[in-house]
């Protein structure tokens, strides 16, 4: 995955030693920029040799070449098929990288992510147990919430998980990490096995839409599903920059960031309640999408420190453009069929949690 | 003024106040439960049943960032799970409160509390990295920025220190105890919990002595140190003031020029 923001370490030169905000706002901004890269590189890429170039070109400036014939198709393909599908891209991969570099800030550890965690398999059952539960038991739920229904299904998933999770893992103000990782493992098993019980129950179509959720993909994305999960997202993540303080002064423990005049609880409740959000309405997107709320976290805090207030922005605009990426890979390695875009995530992500693992050997208490 | 009286569940209700500006009081007991419980029914981080009121409104009225505005405390130790720069962990003890200063001049603050605890260039160093001493000294700056004025508003505010030199060799106990007392003499106030008596008796203003999670004695460190209280409170037989025989050298801090 080349991002040119990662390729080229970034020489600013400080204006004073351990202040790293100069550098932060350099990496932001070329970090802007490989996002608009890899927004263009995905409209172009696909099975279809529809110029995404030509159809904005027609778009925004009427001009159409008079050698290239811009059909409906090529127009069709940009806005209904590749257009959504690059939204969904950059709203999923931005929710799962801030709510990862959130979730290690709220539990203190570089090894916190939703998806090893237990809250992503925790919004997968609320998501199966609509898909599946939906025309009987939940019916009037699904009645009740129409589109909203299965992002807040697995928004509650995820926020029962991770409310459980913070329960066990917690005790006086301090995190164990063992603690966090067994009981992760433990909700997570829980989840799935309940989750294994609904597929069990379901009829052949649902279980055709429920094959994507143990891999993710983009592959549904229409703008119905943008329309249902995106203000969700957006919501989520504009909440987030205002607990960037906050999680800064919690690096230093519970009780040192409520001396410092932090309203503690209220902060560990509107980061659980808007990561599950966020994740919730990935999830009941994309299905499991793994890794990226660690790798991307873990290479920023390596490149521009740990300071919330610019992580988080950084972790968005970096999480939205390795997802665009991935999907591109997972889209055209196998063209014209697709592989889950989980599948390619976990092949470049799980080798890199090992690397942390190896490097952090002795700071991790485990 | 700065009254307190505390009952919690691990002292037999201790009930104490006490009046006056521009004091610096410490207390000192053998290890044991209850000067650090003390300490953090004070700053508000334990349940307690008793009344805590800092310039006169009580603490449990208070919300979080008003309460960091009146003081700072120093924790024993504090271990930091992301890799911070030494000027990064100094400026968070902007996060809430008021240091106090003209606008401009927060940015500059981290640099002179670094200075002021003899850490003059360790700004880009990681955190992480430093000794346990170096570490308690970063810590120390950052509490300094979040009180920086020892008056704000025609109030007193405080600093609780806990256990602030113990891992310290004796040049920066020196500079911290008398980082501590120059806040008291500007008129703030500092509440220090000290093992060393010999610092305790040079520094204090007031000293209170708890023993088996109640409050032994407290008074003038003229008052309290007595050959009985520390033979009671301690266990030992010792004699306040008995210089060792004629060869053995000895060492106090009261000789620092």
């Amino acid at each position: 995955m080349v991002d040119q923001s990662i390729a080229g370490p970034v020489k600013v030169m400080d204006a004073s030693e351990g202040d790293r905000s100069g550098r932060a706002r350099a990496v932001i901004l070329l970090l802007c920029l490989g996002l608009a890269v890899a927004v263009l590189l995905s409209l172009t890429l696909g099975a279809s040799d529809a110029s995404a170039v030509n159809v904005l070109r027609d778009r925004l400036f009427g001009a159409v070449p008079s050698d290239t014939a811009l059909s409906a198709r090529d127009s069709l393909i940009v806005y209904d098929i590749r257009l959504p599908r690059v939204i969904l891209g950059m709203l999923v991969g931005a929710a799962l990288a801030v709510c990862g570099a959130v979730m290690q800030g709220l539990f203190r550890n570089p090894l916190a992510d939703p998806g090893l965690i237990g809250v992503s398999a925790g919004s997968s059952l609320g998501a199966v147990a609509i898909i599946v539960l939906g025309g009987t038991i939940l019916a009037p739920m699904t009645a009740l919430l129409g589109t909203f229904g299965l992002p807040l299904a697995a928004f509650s998933g995820g926020l029962v998980a991770t409310l459980v999770l913070c329960q066990v893992a917690t005790r006086q103000g301090r995190t164990s990490v063992a603690t966090m990782l067994l009981a992760g493992i433990a909700l997570g098993a829980l989840a799935m096995a309940l989750t294994g019980i609904l597929i069990f129950m379901a009829d052949d179509r649902q279980l055709r839409d429920l094959t994507f959720w143990s891999l993710g993909s983009l592959g549904g994305a229409t703008w119905a599903k943008i329309g249902s999960v995106g203000p969700i997202i957006i919501l989520a993540l504009a909440a987030m920059p205002f607990l960037a303080r906050g999680l800064n002064a919690l690096a230093l423990g519970e009780a040192t960031a409520g001396h410092l005049g932090i309203p503690v609880q209220r902060l560990k409740y509107t980061a659980i309640v808007g990561v599950s959000a966020a994740v919730g309405a990935s999830v009941a997107v994309s299905g499991g999408i793994g890794f990226v709320g660690i790798v991307v976290p873990h290479l920023l805090r390596l490149l521009i420190g740990p300071d919330n207030r610019y992580l988080l922005p950084a972790s968005a605009l970096l999480g939205a453009s390795l997802l665009l990426l991935a999907d591109a890979v997972a889209r055209t390695i196998v063209a014209p069929a697709e592989l889950p875009i989980g599948i390619v995530t976990a092949i470049s992500g799980a080798p890199f949690f090992l690397w942390i693992l190896l490097r952090k050997r002795g700071v991790v208490d485990l | 003024m700065f009254r307190w009286r505390l009952g919690a569940n691990a002292s037999s209700a201790a009930s104490i106040s006490t009046r006056g500006r521009a004091k610096w009081w410490q207390s000192s007991a053998p290890t044991a439960p209850g000067k650090t419980t003390f300490l953090r029914a004070l700053s508000g981080e334990l349940a307690y049943t008793g009344c805590i009121a800092l310039n006169g409104r009580d603490l449990s009225e208070m919300k979080p960032v008003e309460i960091a505005v009146q003081r700072a405390v120093l924790p024993q130790a504090t271990t930091l799970s992301f890799p911070f720069t030494v000027r990064e962990v100094v400026k968070l003890g902007l996060v809430g409160g008021r240091s106090g200063v003209l606008p401009g001049e927060d940015a500059r603050l981290p640099e002179r509390a670094l200075a002021r605890v003899d850490l003059d260039g360790f700004a880009g160093r990681f955190y992480q990295e430093l000794s346990g001493g170096e570490q308690q000294r970063v810590q120390l700056a950052r509490v300094l920025c979040q009180v920086w004025a020892p008056v704000l508003d025609g109030k007193p505010r405080y600093l609780f220190l806990d256990e602030p030199v113990s891992s310290l060799d004796i040049k920066h106990q020196l500079i911290i105890m008398n980082i501590a007392r120059d806040f008291a003499r500007r008129g703030g106030g500092v509440i220090a919990i000290l093992h060393d008596l010999n610092l305790t008796a040079m520094y204090a203003d007031r000293i209170f002595v708890m023993h088996r999670g109640g409050l032994a004695a407290n008074g003038s460190p003229k008052d309290v140190l007595s050959d009985d209280l520390i033979e009671k409170v301690f266990d030992c037989r010792l004699r306040v003031g008995a210089l060792p025989a004629g060869n053995m050298p000895f060492v106090l801090p009261q000789s620092s020029a």
